[in-house]
C-alpha cells in the first residue's frame, strides 16, 4: 500500500513545525496587528489616507481591515513566500529529496503534500493574523458597529461575519502568490532565490498596476485581487470583484502549480 | 499486483548512457546483478558511479539504455523499488530533526510496515543511545550509519550503497564490512560502489570497473585474479623483430608492444627459455626479460587510468571491454 499524499501532508506539515522560519512567519502574522494595536493606543491618531482607517479608534472591526489594506503591498506576500519559496528548495539544501524519493511515494504526490502544506500554513498565517487583530481591536476599540465603503451603518455582528469573509476572500491571491512561491522554489532550488523572486513578482505587478494606460488590463493584475474583499464591506454586498479574484487568481496559481509539478516530476535529483 | 518472482534478476542495465552537454558521464554501461551478489561497482572518483546509481534508483532520467530492479523499471513508479533500498552519496536527512524522527519521516512513506523496524535497525547501526539527538550534530559517519538504517527499515533484498565506508574511521569501516558481510548472509543481494580496490576484494563476489563512465571489466573477482596474472616484460636491441619472433613462438601468447617493453604471456619458464634462445638467433638481442606479478592492483590501475587504447580489445584480448 503506497502511503498516499494525506501522510506526506501530515509530514511536511511536521517538517514546518519543526522549523524556526515557520514560526517567523507566523509570528510576524501575530506581531503586526499587536504593534499596530498598540502604537494606535499609545500614540492617537488614525490612518486618514486608508479605507477603514477613520474608523480604527471607533470599533475593533476596522483594525484587520486596514492592515489587509497595508499588508498587500508586501507583507503578507512575505510571510507566504517564506515558506512557500522554501519548502521544495529546502529539500535541496538538505540534499534530503534523494531520501524521500526512494522510498514508497510517487513524486507527484510529495509535490502534492507540499502544495497541501504550504496552502495550511497560509491559511494559518492569514488566520492568526485575523484573530490577533480582531482580538486587540476589540478591546483597544470595542466591538462596535463599523461604516460600510457604501456609507451604511453596519452592526458589530454583521460586521464580524462580513471580516471573516474578508479574510477567506484574502486567501485567493494569498494562495495565488503560494503557488508562484512554490513554482520559483523548484525551479531555483534556493530558498533565497524563491522567496525573494516571489516577493519581486508580487511588487512588480502592483507597479504595473499604476501604469498610466493599463488601466484595462488593472482588474486582471494579481495584486488587485488584494482588494477583492471590499466588496463585502459595501451595501448590498458587491460580489462583481469577489467572484473576479475567484478565477482570476486560479488563471496565477493553476499554471503556476501545473509547471512547477512538471518541473519537479521531470527533474534529476543530482547532488551539485 | 503480481507477486514479484523470486528469480528475477535483481539489477539490470543495459546501454544506459547520461549525458551532461558535452560531458559522458554514464557511457553505454551493461551491468548486471544476480541474486545473491555483492556486486562492487569500482572506479576512481568522477568514473560515473554515482549517476549510474542515482539512475538506478529512478532519481535521475537515462539520456539512453534502460534499468530494470526485478524486471520493473524505476524510472516509471517508484513501485520498481519495492525491495530496494539504499543511498546515493552521502545520505542526508532533515538536520532540524533527531535521527529516530527522520527514520519515522521515512518509514512513513515507505508502503510496508517499516516503523516496526526503527528500533532494531537503530540497533543493528549501533545508534540506539543517539537517536534522539538532531542530525545536525551528528558526525559523518553517524549519518553514515543513520542511513543503513533507514534502508533496512524498507527490508530490501536488495541493497544499494554509494561508496558506504566513505569517510568512517579505520573502525567504522570494519564494522560497515562486518553489517555488509552480515545482511549478505541473510539473504540480501548488495550493490555497493567503491573507489577503494581493497574494500571490493574483501567484500564482493563480483565487479564491474568504470573508468570514465565505461565498464572495462564485469566479472567474478576470482576471474578478474587469474587474469591480473603472470606475464613477462622484454626488451631487446630490436623490438620490432623481437615481437615477430615471439608470435611465432610456441607457448608464447599475448604478445603487446608496450611504450619501451614488450609484453607477453608464457605457457611455462620451458617456453620462456625457448623464447629467449629463438631471440638470440633472431639477431634481437634481450636487454631485459623480466616475469610480473600483476597484483589486482596494477590490473585496476591499468583498467581505470590506462589510455584508451589500453583497453583496446585487441591489446587486452583476456580482457572483456564493454
Amino acid at each position: 500500500m503506497n502511503p498516499g499524499v494525506l501522510t506526506i501532508y501530515r509530514w511536511e506539515l511536521r517538517k514546518l513545525r519543526a522549523q524556526k522560519r515557520t514560526y517567523l512567519g507566523l509570528g510576524a502574522a501575530a506581531l503586526v496587528p499587536l504593534i499596530f494595536v498598540i502604537a494606535l493606543v499609545t500614540q492617537g491618531g488614525q490612518p486618514e489616507e486608508v479605507a477603514f482607517g477613520r474608523y480604527v479608534n471607533e470599533t475593533g472591526l476596522a483594525i484587520p481591515l486596514v492592515l489587509l489594506l497595508f499588508g498587500s503591498v508586501w507583507m503578507f506576500p512575505l510571510i507566504t513566500a517564506l515558506v512557500a519559496g522554501d519548502i521544495v528548495s529546502a529539500e535541496d539544501r538538505h540534499d534530503t529529496l534523494k531520501g524521500i524519493l526512494t522510498r514508497s511515494v510517487e513524486r507527484q504526490q510529495v509535490y502534492a503534500g507540499k502544495v497541501l502544506a504550504t496552502l495550511t500554513y497560509a491559511v494559518v498565517a492569514i488566520a492568526i493574523m485575523g484573530a490577533v487583530a480582531l482580538g486587540a481591536g476589540i478591546l483597544a476599540s470595542g466591538f462596535n458597529s463599523i461604516t460600510s465603503l457604501s456609507g451604511t451603518e453596519i452592526s458589530a455582528n454583521e460586521g464580524l461575519g462580513l471580516v471573516g469573509l474578508s479574510l477567506l476572500v484574502y486567501l485567493l491571491p494569498i494562495g495565488a502568490v503560494a503557488c508562484i512561491g512554490l513554482l520559483l522554489s523548484t525551479v531555483f532550488r534556493n530558498s533565497a532565490a524563491a522567496i525573494v523572486g516571489t516577493l519581486m513578482f508580487s511588487l512588480l505587478v502592483q507597479l504595473i498596476g499604476i501604469l498610466p494606460g493599463l488601466e484595462a488590463i488593472r482588474p486582471y493584475l494579481l495584486s488587485t485581487q488584494f482588494d477583492a474583499w471590499q466588496g463585502f464591506l459595501r451595501s448590498p454586498i458587491d460580489w462583481d470583484p469577489v467572484i473576479r479574484a475567484a478565477w482570476v487568481c486560479a488563471l496565477y496559481a493553476v499554471p503556476a502549480l501545473v509547471a512547477g509539478a512538471l518541473v519537479f516530476l521531470r527533474r534529476d535529483v543530482a547532488g551539485d | 499486483m503480481p507477486r514479484l518472482m523470486p528469480q528475477t534478476t535483481p539489477i539490470e542495465v543495459r546501454g544506459l548512457v547520461k549525458r551532461y552537454g558535452e560531458l559522458l558521464a554514464v557511457d553505454n554501461v551493461d551491468l548486471t546483478v544476480e541474486a545473491g551478489d555483492v556486486f562492487g561497482y569500482l572506479g576512481p572518483n568522477g568514473a560515473g558511479k554515482t549517476t549510474s546509481l542515482r539512475m538506478m534508483l529512478g532519481l535521475i532520467r537515462p539520456s539512453a539504455g534502460s534499468v530494470r530492479l526485478f524486471g520493473r523499471d524505476p524510472q516509471l513508479s517508484v513501485s520498481a523499488l519495492e525491495g530496494v533500498a539504499g543511498f546515493v552519496e552521502a545520505p542526508s536527512f532533515y538536520p532540524y530533526m533527531n535521527g529516530r524522527r527522520n527514520l519515522e519521516l521515512f518509514a512513513a512513506l515507505d508502503a510496508g510496515d517499516s516503523a516496526a523496524r526503527i528500533d532494531e535497525s537503530l540497533e543493528i547501526v549501533g545508534l540506539a543511545d543517539r537517536a534522539k539527538d538532531k542530525v545536525g550534530g551528528y558526525s559523518h559517519g553517524m549519518r553514515q550509519r543513520l542511513g543503513i538504517a533507514a534502508a533496512l527499515l524498507r527490508q530490501p533484498r536488495l541493497l544499494l550503497l554509494d561508496e558506504p565506508a566513505t569517510g568512517l574511521d579505520p573502525g567504522g569501516m570494519r564494522d560497515m564490512r562486518d553489517l555488509i558481510r552480515e545482511l549478505s548472509a541473510r539473504g540480501m543481494t548488495v550493490l555497493l560502489s567503491s573507489h577503494l580496490l581493497a574494500e571490493v576484494e574483501e567484500l564482493c563476489n563480483r565487479v564491474a570497473i568504470v573508468r570514465r563512465g565505461r565498464v572495462a571489466y564485469q566479472g567474478s573477482l576470482a576471474d578478474l585474479r587469474q587474469q591480473a596474472g603472470e606475464g613477462y616484460r622484454l626488451r631487446t636491441t630490436d623490438e620490432a623483430r623481437a615481437r615477430a619472433v615471439a608470435v611465432a613462438q610456441a607457448g608464447i601468447t599475448e604478445v603487446v608492444a608496450g611504450e619501451n617493453a614488450t609484453t607477453f604471456s608464457a605457457r611455462d619458464e620451458a617456453a620462456v627459455s625457448a623464447l629467449s634462445l629463438a631471440l638470440a638467433e633472431a639477431g634481437a638481442l634481450i636487454v631485459e626479460m623480466s616475469p610480473r606479478h600483476a597484483t589486482l592492483e596494477d590490473l585496476f590501475f591499468r583498467l581505470t587510468e590506462g589510455e584508451e587504447s589500453a583497453l583496446a580489445s585487441e591489446t587486452r584480448p583476456k580482457l572483456r571491454v564493454a
